[in-house]
């Protein structure tokens, strides 16, 4: 192979799995500027995005100077998911910044009495982005599939951060604006989720060139 | 070995071939079917024996002192290895551009499309006057050269010349048409014009192209196949081989990892 095309592939990688690294701390910073009230850390998320969107655009470059050595079978699959992979990540990045923005916001009020545990819902997210990444670096679709089925649980326990935020605003109506910005934040971990689910189904097209998105297999299981 | 389904609209049949070249054994087995109106590209490294299995395909192999083959090719349902049956009928039949165009030096334009036809005794000069337009037309060459038919040949671009041979194939109503890597010699303007001759032509022709450029296989072809130390490795639609082909050494091939 084309040395130059194989160190191409090679950055092409490097630069992903970078890329995942910053939005992982991205989203670690921010629930912990959430849980801890640390409008400082916050703010250094927000600032931080940049790095993250950086990321997407040098990728998106790089990409397209490989595409015009017209790779072909898995080299044209690694190419064309490090793309998709780089949108989720940064869009994983933008969601930090709004967890990051809500965390900023309820610094400056009195904090409700609630225990919500959104460290352990975005726990779980970026548990499956991690494994998604694994299977990624691996290139193991059957780790990626047992990402997929793993979203409900996050979607399960929003719903039911939701329902109980719900429940405290209409007895506590003076904490709406809080529990409003608190049902944000959940849903944007609920988000990250998804996302990881995305990565996990573009690393069971780059492995086996099947492409199960929208297809219902919710459980990610091979038919 | 890999092997393709019989299919009713297979313009070729392809069972159990091999070649020989003295007791070199060029080609190993090879079976597949090639869908009638439709491209099929042949792609492998140097010395595989993709040309060897395209000239098999109309006889040209037996030029090659030594030639033997097992096994048979039918065209649509005859076998053109039938004894009886004459390698200039096939021929007729299944026509052949060259890497290298070949105008016949000493002729003109008009003279290179009509002269398979007058070798077969055709005389009629209307008729030759409308075959040759039909041809040049269909090559995608008639603008270029209405006004100049009795030019030499050889006065032509590189790219005009081979489109030359191809009307010249075409002229004799071949049903098949062979292409032994028709655009290496041209610049990018005129392979680009063969690529586009060669998807209009495949609505009335079938065609099996050979060639080293496998983007160029995969912007024409509706099936390739892979070739590897005399054996066909892979046959399958284009889409599939050139993104995810089942075998290992097709990956490996397409990728550039060898060859």
């Amino acid at each position: 192979m084309d040395n130059h095309f194989e160190a191409g592939l090679d950055e092409l990688r490097h630069k992903l799995l970078t890329m995942a690294s910053h939005s992982e701390t991205a989203v670690n910073r921010a629930v912990q500027a959430l849980v801890q009230r640390d409008s400082a850390l916050a703010q250094r998320v927000k600032d931080e995005d940049r790095v993250i969107d950086h990321f997407e655009v040098e990728i998106d470059d790089l990409v397209i100077q490989l595409l015009t050595k017209a790779p072909l079978a898995t080299n044209l699959r690694l190419v064309t998911v490090a793309m998709k992979i780089s949108q989720d990540l940064e869009r994983i990045g933008d969601e930090a910044s709004k967890i990051a923005k809500r965390a900023r916001d309820l610094s400056m009020e009195p904090p409700i009495k609630l225990n919500l545990d959104l460290p352990h819902i975005a726990g779980l997210a970026l548990d499956m982005l991690k494994t998604a990444l694994d299977a990624f670096v691996n290139k193991d679709p059957v780790a990626a599939r047992a990402v997929i089925p793993r979203d409900k649980e996050v979607d399960a326990l929003n719903k039911q951060i939701h329902a109980t935020l719900a429940r405290h605003m209409v007895e506590n109506p003076d904490t709406i604006g809080r529990c409003l910005h608190w049902m944000v934040a959940s849903k944007s971990i609920e988000r990250i989720a998804d996302h990881a689910t995305n990565v996990a189904e573009d690393v069971v097209y780059l492995c086996e060139a099947q492409d199960i998105r929208h297809t219902g297999v919710k459980s990610g299981i091979v038919a | 070995m890999a092997t393709a389904n019989t299919s009713d609209s297979a313009a070729l049949t392809v069972r159990d071939l091999s070649i020989f070249f003295g007791g070199n054994h060029v080609l190993k087995n090879v079976s597949l079917d090639i869908a009638a109106r439709s491209v099929t590209a042949i792609i492998g490294p140097s010395g595989c024996g993709k040309s060897t299995f395209l000239r098999a395909l109309n006889r040209m192999h037996e030029l090659v002192p030594e030639a033997r083959m097992t096994g048979g090719i039918r065209l649509f349902g005859d076998d053109i290895y039938a004894r009886g049956i004459e390698p200039v009928v096939v021929r007729r039949r299944v026509g052949m551009v060259f890497q290298k165009s070949n105008p016949f030096p000493t002729m003109s334009i008009s003279e290179n499309v009509t002269v398979g036809l007058r070798l077969n005794g055709a005389r009629d000069k209307k008729f030759l006057v409308q075959r040759t337009e039909q041809s040049l037309r269909m090559a995608a060459l008639w603008n270029e050269v209405k006004d100049r038919l009795h030019a030499p040949a050889i006065s032509l671009s590189g790219g005009q010349q081979q489109r030359l041979c191809i009307a010249r194939a075409l002229a004799v109503q071949p049903e098949v048409l062979l292409m032994d890597e028709p655009a290496s010699a041209l610049d990018p303007l005129a392979t680009s014009k063969i690529e586009d001759l060669v998807r209009e032509l495949k609505k009335n022709y079938t065609i099996v192209i050979v060639t080293h450029n496998m983007q160029q296989a995969a912007r024409i072809s509706d099936f390739t196949a892979f070739f590897y130390l005399g054996e066909m490795v892979e046959f399958g639609p284009t889409a599939k081989i050139f993104t995810n082909p089942a075998q290992k050494r097709t990956e490996d091939y397409v990728t550039g990892r060898f060859g």
